[in-house]
């Protein structure tokens, strides 16, 4: 096979106020024709830099400033802007994360194609808008005949994603570039479209770049992978060797810190230390040294090339890791002295007494219309009649896609929300019924970790009085004890004292995470809601933070509802797991009866799409996942809500809907008529759900 | 002086570094504003014409009260720098004076007009609905109001004195401060850390106090910035008019207008020049100060 694209120690600089930022420092790398390129690493580390400078798109102040990029046999690096917009969507087609930004809401999809096709072919608008139904019929939208003239906000991000990749694909590029192009999306829906490109890459014979930041999208998707950190690639070769026996000490690094592979054994995260460096003011050597846990003087003087036994493996390390260790299954097992300590702390938790427990729970969204009288016109059911319960010192995890109510159910707890109807007990206290003091005082039990940590951080207040915040609010102790408590928070979630000076801009991602974790523990809460608290966080940071919440649960005896999409992270840091799909509970058990014997049909297929880091599991999945999108909550299907979805589906489900039954093992529940474990016969109440 | 910040911050990141001294919202402001050459410009004209008017007859002393028709319409001389105006006062002894009614007015109509508009708008958008409704209601119809008319009827009404104009004016002002902070409210009251402080049991009215205005302030402040210079031009609009301060007090708008009266006349060019000049470049100068410091608070120029 032969090089479609090669680039050659590429240079690219963005000039920024306070010096040069080297985005692209000598990069590297090939793709062959037909093949997927993977390239991954954590946000920053240039990957996406890469991938404009082929395009030639760098931002403002960015250039490229040395090295060659080769096209099929051209050197497309210095070419001026005329010949490269020649290139762009001609040769060339890419795709970006968002795929709503990158429509433009004023002009309907298939307009949008045909300009595309008439700026590099030869045709009528009449042709380029045939071609524009073609191409929207590749990508598998249905009717696209019918939908061509409707307008971006008229599609789900699924299928604008989908029309994003028509639009790359109308002139049929030899190059595809896809950055983070499900990044943005569900899994289920991440599943459909990276089988969509793996389908189009092998009937369109193109080649595709695949940017991300997750391995495991890496490991089923693509053929070669290069691994990139502060913009260098550190690590290249086929993905089945890289997988298996990483050489670099920072690949090493990821694949530890990912929470799948600690999913079964529960030890604690391999968490890289630190931050990636700042790319104006490079390290000296090795630039992953200070934080690797192998580094020498020789890295931090040095700086390594990128080399390798055979031209198929190069990796820029002195120390190169691997190659002695034992590999099972296809995965990594290492043991290091430091985390054999901690793994004695895996004692199975002792349920405690219910904390708190959630009856029928269901929250309507009005619909209204009209801007002076709102016309209550319908309601979206967000949460529809949801029941369970947490125990004390236990972690109960929720999952589900966007949309299917587990943040309204965490938003309801910590007040945020009123329920349209049910009951919140807290340590046997309706939650509802207590006002003012009361009302203030019972805040203080339940509190809420937010997504996003920089946005609910006040960016006009230092660290300092965020923290104390809390305490001011309740009229809890003087100043000086107040001081002292937030000294004693910033010590336990792993902060220096001296952090309390500086604003929230200051800090990385990961430490205003544990800024938040450590406000939310200001009024000594029972249970702390954590809505995707590490959705936003590159995978050794995440690995820092969910390190802490475990540490800090044992510690301080902390009772968690854990909230996210990510099925890996639940499972690894929860004891119960709760599948919601549109406003309902469709299962709840433990986290392992859950994951490894899952009843309900969409659970099943939520963990079949999600993507694991091992290649091999990955190619042996069935292609299926969960088809179709999520229907919408102001008309939710009859009966069970997944049947619109369900491989299973019969008569029965559109007619009755399911109610939670046992299934297998105590207190495993699923609500299904044709569930995948065996039903136990007697039908249990809700006030049994644990 | 940046690039050394960015980078220590950095460092701290990495845990290499001890943290350096943090820079507060103002000083980190003030490197955003001090790039801007023209705002530099326009604060050291604001700071000049302040010494000018309220320090400058303390070193140039005239008889601003009673009329002198010796030196009626004299010209430039040097006793008289420049020269004197039809009632025999100096006029540049006069444009000292003038310009303290003229910048009092402004900067005390701004002020209350800011404070009573930023408190209306952050509670009606905060409680929003039909609180909300009504209390936007009334900013409709007071912004629906011409001021000129306004201000010339009530003129007429009461006697003008700086007080009087000063709450006319902020009167008529606050209608769009209030518009103005209520829009930036609503966006506010849905950022995380507003609902943060429900999560932890506060008041409504904590979330207003500390979380949306210290947020909002930087649109508030250049609304202030603005309003002076507003204020100031309505007050020369009324001068002009003849309906400002009773004499012998004065403001710049008042000169003009008793400029206007020799323009024909001969070339009396020292009576319509000055107070012109001053209250163009004084409103040029709060404008450009204005600018900036809308880039000054944007916290995403601040990250740079």
């Amino acid at each position: 096979m032969t090089a479609l694209l090669r680039i050659e120690d590429l240079r690219t600089h963005i000039q920024l106020k306070q010096g040069v930022v080297r985005a692209v420092d000598g990069v590297t790398l090939h793709v062959d024709e037909g093949e997927t390129l993977g390239v991954v690493g954590e946000s920053g580390c240039g990957k996406t830099m890469t991938a404009l400078s082929i395009m030639n798109l760098l931002p403002v102040g960015g250039h490229i400033v040395g090295g060659t990029i080769t096209l099929g046999g051209r050197d497309i690096s210095g070419l001026d802007s005329d010949a490269m917009r020649k290139i762009r969507g001609n040769e060339v087609g890419m795709i970006f994360q968002d795929p709503l930004s990158s429509l433009n809401p004023t002009h309907s999809v298939g307009r949008q194609i045909a300009e595309a096709v008439i700026l590099h072919r030869d045709v009528t608008k009449k042709e380029a808008y045939e071609r524009a139904v073609e191409v929207l019929d590749l990508v598998g939208l249905p009717r696209a005949r019918e939908r061509v003239d409707e307008f971006p906000h008229q599609f789900s991000g699924g299928m604008r994603q989908r029309v994003m990749i028509a639009m790359a694909l109308a002139c049929e590029p030899k190059l595809l570039i896809a950055d983070e192009p499900t990044t943005a999306l569900d899994v289920t829906i991440q599943k459909q479209i990276l089988e969509l490109i793996d389908d189009l890459r092998h009937r369109l014979g193109m080649s595709v770049i695949l940017v991300t930041h997750d391995l495991g999208v890496i490991a089923g998707r693509a053929d070669r992978v290069a691994v990139m950190y502060a913009g260098k690639v550190v690590e290249t070769t086929d993905t089945s060797t890289l997988f298996v026996n990483p050489r670099h000490p920072y690949t090493e690094a990821l694949f530890h810190a990912l929470p799948e592979n600690a999913a079964e054994t529960r030890v604690r995260l391999y968490s890289i230390p630190g931050a990636p460096p700042d790319l104006v003011n490079p390290p000296t050597g090795c630039r992953f040294a200070p934080r690797c846990r192998y580094a020498t003087d020789r890295c931090r003087a040095e700086d390594p090339l990128l080399s390798g036994e055979t031209t198929a493996h190069t990796y820029a390390c002195f120390f190169p890791v691997g190659a002695t260790e034992k590999t099972v299954g296809g995965r990594l097992v290492v043991v290091e002295a430091a985390q054999t300590e901690s793994e004695h702390t895996e004692e199975v938790p002792v349920p405690g007494e219910v904390v708190l427990s959630a009856r029928d729970l269901v929250k309507d969204f009005p619909v209204t219309r009209g801007a002076l009288l709102q016309r209550r016109v319908g309601s979206v059911s967000a949460v529809a009649g949801v029941s369970f319960d947490i125990r004390r010192g236990e972690t109960l995890g929720l999952v589900g896609e966007s949309g299917c109510g587990k943040t309204t159910i965490g938003r309801m707890l910590v007040g945020l929300e009123k329920p349209t109807a049910g009951v919140i007990r807290f340590d046997g206290k309706d939650l509802a019924k207590s006002s003012g003091r009361t009302y203030r005082h019972e805040r203080r039990e339940i509190q809420y970790m937010f997504q996003d940590s920089y946005a609910s951080l006040d960016p006009r207040m230092r660290a300092g009085m965020i923290l104390r915040e809390p305490l001011i609010v309740q009229h809890m102790g003087s100043r000086k004890e107040q001081t002292a408590k937030v000294k004693e928070m910033l010590g336990h979630v792993g902060l220096p004292e001296t952090a309390t000076e500086r604003y929230p801009h200051e800090f990385s991602g990961g430490q205003r995470q544990r800024l938040g974790f450590a406000r939310a523990l200001m009024l000594n809460p029972q249970l702390i809601v954590a809505d995707e608290p590490v959705s936003a966080l590159d995978v050794s940071i995440q690995a820092q933070v969910l390190n802490m919440m475990r540490d800090l649960q044992r510690e301080l005896g902390l009772t968690y509802l854990f909230i996210s999409h990510d099925l890996s992270v639940v499972r690894y840091l929860s004891n119960h797991i709760g599948v919601m799909y549109l406003g309902k509970l469709v299962e709840i058990g433990t986290a392992d009866e859950v994951y490894l014997r899952p009843a309900h049909p969409y659970t099943k297929g939520l963990i079949e799409s999600a993507p694991t880091a091992d290649p091999e599991a990955e190619r042996a999945k069935s292609h299926e996942g969960i088809s179709g999108e999520l229907p919408s909550a102001i008309h939710p299907p009859s009966g069970c809500r997944f049947r619109t979805r369900c491989p299973l589906a019969q008569e029965i489900c559109a007619n009755v809907e399911p109610e939670l039954r046992p299934h297998g093992v105590a207190g495993h529940l699923a609500a299904c008529h044709f569930p995948l474990q065996p039903a136990l016969e007697v039908p249990v109440a809700a006030e049994q759900v644990s | 002086m940046a690039d050394v910040t960015i980078s220590s911050a950095r460092a701290t990141e990495l845990g290499l570094a001890p943290a350096g001294k943090p820079r507060g919202m103002i000083r980190r402001a003030w490197e955003v504003f001090a790039e801007n050459k023209l705002a530099l410009a326009g604060v050291g004209f604001v700071i000049f014409i302040f010494l000018f008017c309220f320090l400058g007859p303390v070193f140039y002393h005239t008889n601003q009260v009673n009329t002198d028709l010796e030196t009626y319409l004299c010209h430039p001389s040097g006793s008289h720098l420049l020269g004197c105006d039809d009632l025999g006062y100096d006029e540049l002894g006069r444009l000292m004076i003038g310009g303290q009614t003229s910048l009092e007015v402004g900067l005390a109509a701004a002020l209350i007009s800011v404070l009573i508009g930023t408190l209306y708008g952050a509670i009606s958008g905060f409680v929003g609905g039909a609180v909300d409704a009504v209390m936007m209601r009334i900013v409709d119809a007071g912004l629906s109001i011409p001021g000129l008319m306004v201000i010339i009827i009530l003129s007429v009404i009461f006697h003008p004195t700086p007080l009087v104009i000063i709450l006319i004016i902020a009167f008529l002002y606050w209608f769009g401060v209030a518009r103005l902070v209520r829009g930036e409210t609503l966006t506010l009251r849905t950022r995380e850390y507003v609902q943060a402080v429900r999560v932890i049991g506060g008041r409504p009215m904590r979330s207003v106090l500390r979380h949306i205005i210290p947020n909002a302030i930087g649109t508030i402040i250049v609304q202030g910035t603005f309003a002076v210079a507003d204020s100031i031009l309505t007050l020369s609009g009324v001068g002009f008019l003849g309906l400002g301060v009773a004499p012998p007090a004065t403001d710049w708008g008042s000169m003009l207008s008793g400029g206007l009266n020799y323009i024909q006349g001969g070339n009396y060019w020292w009576l319509i020049y000055p107070p012109g000049v001053a209250i163009i470049l004084t409103c040029i100068a709060f404008n450009f100060i204005g600018d900036a410091l809308r880039d000054a608070f944007e916290t995403r120029l601040q990250r740079r």
